[in-house]
């Protein structure tokens, strides 16, 4: 299958580990990755913090640049959702009904990775090997926007090596919200400070997820503490074999920053 | 209303009622969140009502669908709202009560304290009631030399305290029962100074306090759940039974309804009274369930009086998208699974309507720059929308709020850059390379300047790769 990655401007910049990952993963099931230039940013971040009107020139390039992919995937269920649910809205908002329906085609033709891998690619055993003890954050888009399930959990049972242990009220927000974070610090590192007490408490090496940005929440609040918790993208686990392990597309740390 | 009508509809006034706080909701969150008792006391009443409501909330096979049927009547009753209230108006003047149109707080305080003026009563008793905290009206009656008395154990602790409540439903969430015994200690006359903090010693001594009160108080101050337009019925659901004898033992009954608790029939109840219970306590059935309709000769009070509270609500209603905060049937659902809401409590919020609705609707009755704070008193992580049992989607009217409110200049400018930057790729790639200038910060981020120090104060900074993913493509 042909498959156009929408990276994110998050992974793209900061994490592009996990977007190699992606590439990687999806390349070794066989599958073409294609990866359009002009591809920036969804403007979710625009959307979000009351900014509607400078979004829609994002909302415009990002429908313009995907519009001609049966298949795009992101390493995101924010990002995925964002453009599933908001971006059609924005588009409405400034009259421009013709831009809200090309939008309502692309983000029905977008999933994020774990829905691409099950439902349209078919897979759970994706062939990766990630020996470690993985505890796995649903994020809350992933969870309540795109409702990915169990999807994510499936992938990762399948993982050879991985002992998967479960994380206390998984389902709670970990803090990051995006601008929410510095906008409301306190009240989101009280949240955090609750996660990363969930997170500790099963004693895995690993926190996994399925969004760079809320690993970088967690895993910035990790390192602070110097918790030799890693938080490690899906993609990245799912991408790890045997031959070549986790981190070996490009040389940084592993999502998140802790060390 | 007197002024002829020139555009949008009046928002709630300012100096009166309780919609505004005195700060913005992170100055005030960061105090809440100091307080260790507060927090332990919140989160561990929030989690126990949501265990207890998930379990019952399981048993019914049909929830989804009740949830839809909810939405549909709700949208319908905002569709027609004049008509309806209009029909409700004629209902109940033929059931022998009478209606009055409080266009705000301060018409309908001036209403309900002339007529308990014209009962020739000094002291009022009160059924818990979300409409009457909005608008003030304990402060105005005791303006006027009427002494209003909460009869609602929760409300009583928190009057007799001179707190404020701090959730829908449980207005003293914030306190536990060590606290609540020493408040009753403190301001409770001829309490037994031998007082436990068992909660049935307490509710006992609320008992024997509140009974004198229902024997010989004239006239009572009630909200509404429900008004039903077709029959002209009347609907208040309690769980103590303080509220049926503030509805049946007096002369006269005053009932403070917002506009929106109307449904269009009798039958609606069906819907409403199984997810209500189930959504809010926890419950499979509401312990009392008071209805009436008008005046019964010889039954009840025998004079009723309606006044139908605007206060912003037709604002509210002009809103395509925010007016679905009108559907709320305050059952609290959503401040219990509110991960803010758990670690702040209500207070923060400033407005009687604290958690995610509150930061919805409060904002819209006042005007959004008013409560400019609280559409930002979210992470948006969508635990609202799910547990609303008449499906109010609040993370994307809080999204729709945000762009309504008035921006940080500064914050506006760095936006549109980054809009543009975004909306041209060879300056994004640039923008991209000059990240790694945060290395300079450090993962502690020293010397960055707020609000990235908002950031940096709890996490450290992620490490700025040696190449982005796109100049690994191109170098692949």
């Amino acid at each position: 299958m042909r498959v156009a990655l929408f990276v994110t401007c998050l992974a793209d910049t900061l994490f592009p580990q996990a977007a190699a990952a992606t590439v990687r993963l999806l390349e070794r099931l066989g599958h073409e990755v294609v990866f359009p230039q002009d591809q920036t940013c969804c403007g979710q971040m625009h959307v979000n913090t009351g900014y509607p009107d400078d979004a829609l020139r994002l909302v415009r390039r990002h429908v313009r640049v995907f519009a001609p992919y049966d298949v795009v995937v992101a390493p995101s269920g924010s990002c995925v959702g964002s453009v599933r649910h908001q971006h059609a809205t924005v588009a409405r908002r400034a009259g421009d009904e013709r831009l809200a329906g090309r939008a309502e085609e692309v983000a029905a033709r977008t999933y994020e990775l774990s829905e691409f891998l099950v439902d349209v690619a078919g897979v759970t055993d994706v062939g990766a090997y990630y020996p470690h003890r993985v505890t796995y954050h649903p994020t809350c888009h992933s969870l309540r926007m795109l409702r990915v399930g169990d999807r994510p959990l499936r992938l990762l049972r399948a993982v050879r090596g991985l002992e998967l242990v479960e994380l206390p009220q998984a389902e709670q927000c970990c803090g990051f919200g995006g601008t929410f974070a510095v906008k409301n610090a306190d009240t989101s590192t009280a949240m955090l400070a609750d996660k990363m007490r969930h997170v500790l408490a099963t004693r895995a090496d690993v926190c996994t997820a399925g969004d760079a940005s809320c690993l970088m929440h967690i895993g910035g609040g990790l390192s602070r503490l110097r918790a030799g918790v890693r938080t490690v993208h899906l993609a990245e686990i799912l991408a790890s074999t045997e031959a070549n392990p986790a981190g070996g597309a490009v040389a940084t740390p592993a999502t998140g920053g802790a060390r | 209303m007197t002024e002829t009508f020139l555009g949008m509809p009046a928002t709630a006034p300012p100096g009166v009622g309780h919609l505004r706080g005195d700060e913005p909701f992170p100055v005030a969150a960061r105090r809440a969140l100091g307080d260790a008792q507060l927090r332990r006391n919140v989160g561990h009443a929030t989690s126990t009502i949501r265990a207890k409501s998930a379990a019952v909330i399981g048993e019914v096979p049909d929830w989804p669908q009740l949830r839809a049927a909810a939405r549909a009547i709700k949208t319908d009753t905002m569709a027609r709202l004049p008509e309806l209230l209009e029909q409700l108006e004629a209902a109940v003047g033929r059931a022998g009560g009478t209606v009055h149109w409080a266009a705000d707080a301060v018409e309908a305080n001036r209403i309900v304290t002339d007529l308990v003026r014209g009962a020739g009563a000094d002291r009022v008793m009160k059924v818990k009631s979300m409409a009457t905290q909005e608008i003030g009206l304990n402060e105005a009656l005791m303006d006027a030399g009427i002494e209003p008395v909460e009869t609602d154990l929760a409300e009583l602790i928190v009057q007799l305290g001179d707190d404020r409540p701090s959730h829908i439903l449980v207005p003293a969430i914030h306190r536990n029962r060590a606290e609540i015994r020493e408040i009753f200690l403190r301001t409770m006359p001829g309490v037994d100074p031998a007082l436990t903090d068992e909660p049935a010693a307490l509710a006992a001594a609320a008992r024997r306090h509140l009974r004198e009160t229902f024997l010989s108080t004239r006239v009572a101050v009630s909200g509404a759940n429900f008004a039903v337009a077709e029959t002209g019925t009347l609907a208040v659901v309690e769980s103590e039974g303080n509220g049926r004898m503030c509805l049946t033992l007096p002369e006269t009954l005053i009932t403070v309804m917002g506009i929106e608790k109307v449904v269009p029939t009798w039958r609606d109840l069906e819907v409403f009274l199984q997810l209500l219970p189930r959504a809010s306590t926890g419950e499979r059935m509401n312990p009392y369930t008071s209805m009436w309709t008008g005046v019964t000769p010889g039954d009840g009070p025998q004079a009723f009086h309606l006044v139908l509270l605007d206060n912003g609500r037709s604002a509210v209603l002009a809103d395509p998208v925010g007016r679905e905060a009108l559907h709320c049937i305050r059952c609290s659902a959503c401040l219990n699974v509110c991960p803010v809401y758990e670690r702040t409590g209500g207070h923060a919020y400033g407005s009687v309507y604290p958690g995610p609705i509150g930061a919805v609707l409060s904002p819209q009755l006042t005007g959004v720059a008013d409560n400019a704070s609280l559409p930002y008193a979210s992470s948006l992580c969508g635990a609202c929308y799910d547990a609303c049992p008449v499906m109010i989607d609040i993370p994307s009217i809080l999204v729709h709020l945000r762009g309504q409110a008035p921006h940080p200049r500064g914050e506006a400018v760095a936006m549109a850059a980054a809009a543009y930057t975004m909306d041209h790729p060879a300056l994004y790639a640039a923008a991209q390379r000059g990240a790694k200038l945060s290395r300079l910060a450090g993962p502690r981020g020293r010397g960055l300047p707020p609000p990235l120090s908002g950031w940096t104060a709890s996490r450290d900074l992620p490490e700025p790769p040696p190449q982005t993913f796109r100049q690994w493509w191109a170098d692949r």
